[in-house]
């Protein structure tokens, strides 16, 4: 037995230290295999559909590779672009005996019961792999993609840029339209070698009955750049993540972004924690929260190791009705001369905001909705072009059911 | 095209306007006078219809139609615009599209940023971070998107620096089509604390707005002048 095996059994019963305690047993945890597509567009079109709301293009186009796990199974795979990879884990771990020295080890094995279980569970998950000095001209894409009631599905990613690369990654993780409930917990390990630079955009659409377990670290070295965007604006049952960074080489950066909805009956728990822990590392963490009627808990946490970091974090939240916005913001300095700020809102729509739209000729329910996309405006993200439009065109898709 | 009368505004329960009548017609600029304090905004917001004004009595009759009981919008397509004194930040909604909002899409956003010297305001979220200056051109800006019949300004030349002055009264005039002296349809309502705008611009009528009431009426220079030798205090003795 594998050591990381070993540790996942003894603590498969640990439960986390935050959300719910969810008894994974519940789901189901095997399903017949899928076949694999040689070309997306054979899927679907209501998969397809559901895949596009999350970014994910099933003609490829404007994508320099592919990823897409349905359920268990892989099915399709592969990148377009020389130096850049794309593929199945479990065929990566086959392929490169090197892969082992990052498997289990930005994430450790034996976390909480989630990342256990994975381990000990079948599961599959991406590589994605830039080599040193290459950049991707198109992003890459990854699905999750949940076809089945009831399934658990465990997946474990790992996404290393090498020295010099540079990586533009949208993920988009859904459940088909008829399902209602289900579990997924994925393991996520990002490595950004000395000035590399990872775009990470991350786009959750599930149901009302869906229960969701993320679990990633991100290392950054000497002037590396992860910039992380999280996007979540349909129901959901209980979500829970806590996404680390640890800033490890001198100069690197990281920056995450999320825009969160909670409807009625959702939990959303999330938060965002950086390490500083290298001369002259910084950090932003921007979050965006709107409830109407559900939970959320926004949580951050910036953590200065060193003198002469510098980080801030930013939460606003807006209750639209009857719903629930805690934010939890922390900044913990280790040492004397780190610069580290935060700025908390949450509130409800100003009435003098919505008459001076009013005044330029919006009713009342067109200033809301500007008001509300003004608040989850995807600028601030800094984004290429073409991140941007698919978060734009996730915010829209779900127009229709917030306002 | 205006006709106050008789109008009572409530602020937080408190009466702050108490019995105004006002008549504005068609082609027509009126400037309205009146110490800090006195009720001028108040006014003006009453009459674009923002919640916190309430009319407790009267009636404010825009092109023959009682508006009292129309929302904000309905105001605004019948052809009110207003210029704010202190208008909110709208995170996240740039200048941009306050331009389309106002013209409905039918502006050129950047053409008439340029008229204004607001190119670099266009991508700015609104109001965010401007200057007292700032926010009165950008103001103007979402007016002449907006091209209403009658515009109403608070204190549009406080805070504007001497350099864009010229500017501001220039595009005044323009939102007054004061380049018709026919068939001149645009009506003004003018607030002034000092009297300034009136060095570029023309107006047909004067009000001095005290204390909840309007005190005299009459030709705005010989209005000016009283003030300049007088202050408003001389409106105290005025009443008596
Ligand atoms: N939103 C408000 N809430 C409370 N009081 C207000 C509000 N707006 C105006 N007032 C009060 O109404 C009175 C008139 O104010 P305002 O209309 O701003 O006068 P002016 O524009 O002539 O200086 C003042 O006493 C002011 O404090
Ligand atoms: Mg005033």
């Amino acid at each position: 037995m594998e050591r990381s095996d070993e540790l996942a059994s003894v603590v498969l019963s640990k439960q986390a230290p935050l959300g719910e305690d969810i008894n994974v047993s519940e789901y189901c945890e095997t399903t017949e295999e899928r076949t694999y597509q040689e070309e997306l567009s054979s899927l679907d079109e209501e998969d397809r559909l559901r895949m596009r709301e999350v970014g994910i293009e099933a003609s490829e186009e404007g994508r320099s590779g592919t990823f897409v796990q349905m359920d268990h199974s892989v099915i399709h795979e592969g990148s377009h672009q020389e130096g850049l990879e794309i593929m199945d884990i479990t065929l990566a771990l086959e392929k490169y005996d090197w892969l082992r020295d990052y498997f289990w080890k930005a994430v450790p094995v034996d976390t909480d019961k989630y990342t256990a279980t994975v381990q000990s569970r079948p599961h599959h998950g991406y590589f994605i792999r830039a080599l040193p000095g290459v950049e991707t001209t198109l992003p890459l894409q990854a699905c999750l993609f949940i076809g089945r009631e009831g399934l658990a599905q465990y997946v474990h990613n790992v996404i290393i840029a090498e020295e010099g690369s540079k990586l533009d990654i949208i993920t988009g993780c859904a459940t088909a339209r008829h399902v209602k409930g289900s579990l997924h917990v994925g393991v996520s390990e990002f490595y950004i070698k000395p000035r590399a630079k990872v775009s990470f955009t991350m786009i959750h659409s599930w149901a009302e009955e869906v229960v969701v377990r993320p679990r990633t670290t991100s290392v950054v070295e000497e002037e590396g750049v992860f910039l992380s965007n999280y996007i979540c604006l349909k129901p959901v049952k209980s979500l829970q993540m806590y996404p680390t960074t640890k800033l490890v080489g001198q100069g690197a950066m990281a920056r995450y972004n999320s825009i969160l909805y909670a409807h009625t009956n959702s939990y959303l728990d999330v938060g965002s924690r950086v390490y500083l822990s290298a001369h002259c590392t910084r950090a932003e963490i921007l979050a965006r929260t709107i409830s109407s009627g559900g939970k959320i808990i926004a949580r951050g946490h910036l953590i200065g190791e060193i003198p002469e970091v510098k980080a801030h974090l930013e939460c606003r939240g807006l209750i639209l009705k009857d719903g629930v916005i805690h934010a939890i913001p922390e900044l913990e300095g280790r040492v004397a001369g780190v610069d580290m700020s935060h700025e908390a809102a949450v509130g409800k729509i100003a009435q003098e905001e919505i008459e001076y739209l009013m005044a330029k000729g919006l009713s009342g329910s067109e200033a809301i909705a500007t008001i509300v996309r003004g608040f989850m405006d995807v600028g601030i993200m800094g984004l290429p072009a073409p991140l941007t439009q698919e978060i734009d065109k996730a915010i829209k898709s779900c127009e229709r059911e917030i306002f | 095209m205006l006709t106050v009368r008789d109008l009572h505004v409530e602020v937080a329960g408190r009466e702050i306007l108490k019995g105004i009548d006002i008549e504005i017609r068609e082609g027509e600029t009126c400037i309205l006078f009146g110490p800090n304090g006195g009720g001028k905004t108040s006014l003006l917001l009453a009459l674009m219809g923002f919640s916190n004004y309430q009319v407790t009595k009267g009636e404010i009759v825009f092109k023959g139609e009682v508006i009292n009981d129309l929302p904000i919008n309905e105001r605004a397509k019948r052809g009110i615009g207003i210029s704010m004194q202190r208008p909110p930040v709208v995170r996240g909604v740039k200048t941009r599209q306050m331009v389309e909002i106002a013209s409905d899409g039918q502006a050129d956003a950047k053409e008439l940023a340029h008229q204004l010297d607001l190119i670099e305001f266009l991508d700015r979220d609104i109001n965010l971070g401007f200057s007292g200056g700032e926010i009165k051109r950008s103001e103007l800006l979402q007016l002449l998107a907006q091209s209403p019949d009658l515009v109403l300004l608070d204190e549009p030349e406080s805070g504007v620096d001497l350099e864009n002055i010229a500017l501001v009264g220039k595009v005044i005039n323009k939102l007054l089509e004061k380049y018709l002296h026919r068939k001149r349809k645009k009506a003004g309502l003018i607030i002034t604390h000092t009297g300034h705008i009136l060095d570029y611009l023309e107006a047909d009528k004067g009000y001095v707005l005290f204390d909840g009431q309007i005190g005299c009426q009459g030709n705005p220079r010989e209005i000016l002048e009283d003030i300049r030798r007088r202050g408003y205090e001389a409106c105290t003795i005025c009443r008596r």
